[in-house]
């Protein structure tokens, strides 16, 4: 974080360029970001970007908690999609126990996940657009937004800040009409999806601000770490839910949409279209929910049911013993990486075999992503910056942890 | 409820193709390797960090050509202290490496890599301001997530958490 020193000082015999400051405070960079952007007259000759606002030292915390105290720190890292980072967790902490999950959960959290990047999406898609000048598809994505965060409520009791998923299987059993309440949603989204798609995709406005802007080469893309549809935007076929599936991923069908274009159109169209493929995964997860329980069987790791623990005397040992000295997990290390709706989100989580983590690293995939922006922008517009960073979809929670 | 126990000896696992290809570039550089739940990792001497880096990623069949993260572990009072950790991705093949370095306290630097992977600017000046790990050819290092002015690195393991500052 820079901005404890002035700005920086250009060479005096030169005059043809000057330092613009935008951000932290500045509605289009999506949070707290900070840019210095060199231009030359409307020309950008240099971007560079100041992040640390947000910086929360969540890794060092974690530190100091347990094993299953950390859950909630993980919602706060990317507020947009808590689900995926709560998934993240959970499957690097369980990789480490080696404990199974049973299917139901898995399945659970396969729907979840994809609400979440439904949620994110459609997050981006509205912010995106007004950027640029779309209000009204604010307003649409907003209101389809509100339902799905209704679902989380119904489902965790929280809107955002979700926490469902824990170590070993989920926090409770959906509630009772959960299910017909998703599916309600999942039968009118495809709609709705059209309904943005009519306001912006042929709209010639729309076309003319993003098609051929902020271009990105998938070998630019690769070596500058970027992933998620912002790789995927520049024709690298990588998700990780189909090459490296975690948590039954293998189970559903969905394809991967990919785009050669580069520019900010592509990372549009790829994301629309990951909206659709989400739908359908959701739906497949809906329809073939297996029975069972939720939780593995693991009663050193796993909470004992509320009934149990009032009638048997052993589930009120352990009960007590994971509430007040956790769990202790073997020693090694673990790296999970999943496909968040922004990209790779890795947990490396290394145990020294106590009931708190040694170290928790979150790689983020804003903060890799936003190192792409000054490839994009040189030598454009400053218009067109503020296109650059709505395609690249940062979180700034995420980007500094 | 643990899995396989861990495999640390370089012997059993020199088949598996990473170690191969590293071990006929350099056996030197080698410092130790381990398996464990699936996920390889390999101790790589600090000064061969980088050309391990190309040897990975310019193999024909490896194509590490992707870097996915770079962290640090403190491991205070320990010596060697830090152990910076590398995760190359390949993207042909769909497989995740770890590398590591180990680091003593009172000369923690290494080979910066940016020439190969621009993107690995943003990770390594994390890794210097929560740790204080210097990485050598680095174009900007400087603090990321802390004010410029700040004393000490947070994540280290010797960084008071509580008092004032």
């Amino acid at each position: 974080m820079a901005h404890m020193t002035p700005t920086p000082v250009l060479d005096p015999s030169q005059d043809k360029t000057m330092i613009l400051n935008m951000g932290p405070q500045h509605p289009s960079t999506h949070g707290v970001l900070r840019l210095l952007l060199e231009v030359d007259g409307e020309t950008i000759v240099r971007i560079m970007p100041d992040i640390g606002y947000l910086h929360t030292g969540i890794e060092k915390t974690c530190e100091a908690k347990f094993y299953q105290q950390v859950v909630p720190m993980t919602d706060r890292i990317d507020y947009l999609c808590p689900m995926t980072n709560n998934l993240a967790y959970c499957l690097a902490v369980e990789k480490l126990l080696g404990i199974e999950i049973p299917p139901r959960a898995q399945w659970m959290r396969v729907m979840l996940n994809e609400l979440t990047r439904i949620n994110s999406h459609l997050v981006w898609l509205g912010t995106h657009a007004m950027d640029i000048g779309a209000m009204t598809v604010f307003l649409y994505c907003f209101r389809e937004r509100e339902d799905v965060l209704r679902l989380f409520e119904a489902v965790s009791g929280q809107r955002m800040m979700t926490s469902y998923f824990r170590i070993g299987g989920l926090a409770l059993e959906p509630p009772l009409g959960f299910f017909d309440q998703v599916k309600k949603f999942l039968d009118r989204f495809p709609g709705n999806i059209d309904e943005y798609e009519n306001l912006l995709t042929n709209n010639p406005i729309w076309v003319n601000r993003t098609k051929g802007v902020a271009y990105l080469s998938g070998d630019d893309a690769i070596a500058l770490c970027a992933t998620g549809p912002t790789l995927r935007g520049s024709g690298v076929d990588v998700d990780l839910r189909r090459d490296l599936p975690y948590s039954g991923y293998e189970n559903f069908k969905f394809k991967v949409p990919v785009s050669t274009d580069g520019d900010v159109y592509a990372r549009y169209m790829v994301r629309v279209l990951e909206l659709r493929e989400s739908q359908k995964i959701a739906m497949q997860a809906l329809e073939g929910m297996p029975e069972g329980r939720v939780k593995a069987d693991a009663p050193k790791v796993v909470l004992p049911d509320r009934e149990k623990m009032k009638t048997q005397m052993e589930a009120l040992i352990y009960h007590f013993k994971i509430v007040t000295e956790g769990f202790t997990v073997p020693e090694g290390e673990v790296y999970m990486p999943i496909e968040s709706p922004r990209g790779e989100m890795g947990y490396y989580v290394v145990s020294d075999g106590t009931a708190k983590p040694y170290r928790v690293h979150m790689r983020s995939p804003s903060f890799a992503n936003l190192q792409s922006l000054r490839k994009m922008c040189e030598g454009r517009l400053i218009a067109d910056v503020v296109a650059a960073i709505g395609s690249i979809d940062i979180v700034l929670g995420d980007c500094d942890r | 409820m643990a899995s396989q126990p861990a495999i640390t000896d370089i012997e059993q696992l020199k088949d598996r193709p990473e170690m191969a290809v590293l071990l006929a570039w350099n056996a030197a550089a080698i410092t130790g390797a381990k398996f464990d739940r699936n996920e390889l990792t390999i101790w790589v001497d600090r000064i061969a960090l980088r050309d391990a880096c190309i040897t990975l990623k310019n193999h024909a069949q490896l194509q590490y050509n992707a870097l996915a993260d770079i962290t640090c572990v403190d491991w205070y009072p320990r010596e060697p202290r830090f152990e910076v950790v590398y995760q190359l991705f390949s993207i042909p093949n769909k497989k995740y490496l770890r590398l590591k370095v180990e680091l003593s306290g009172d000369d923690a630097s290494v080979d910066s890599l940016t020439p190969i992977w621009p993107g690995a600017n943003f990770f390594e000046r994390e890794v210097f301001d929560l740790f204080g790990v210097r990485f050598d050819q680095h174009p900007n290092l400087t603090r990321i997530m802390m004010p410029d002015d700040w004393e000490g690195h947070p994540l280290r393991k010797d960084y008071p958490v509580e008092g004032y500052r």
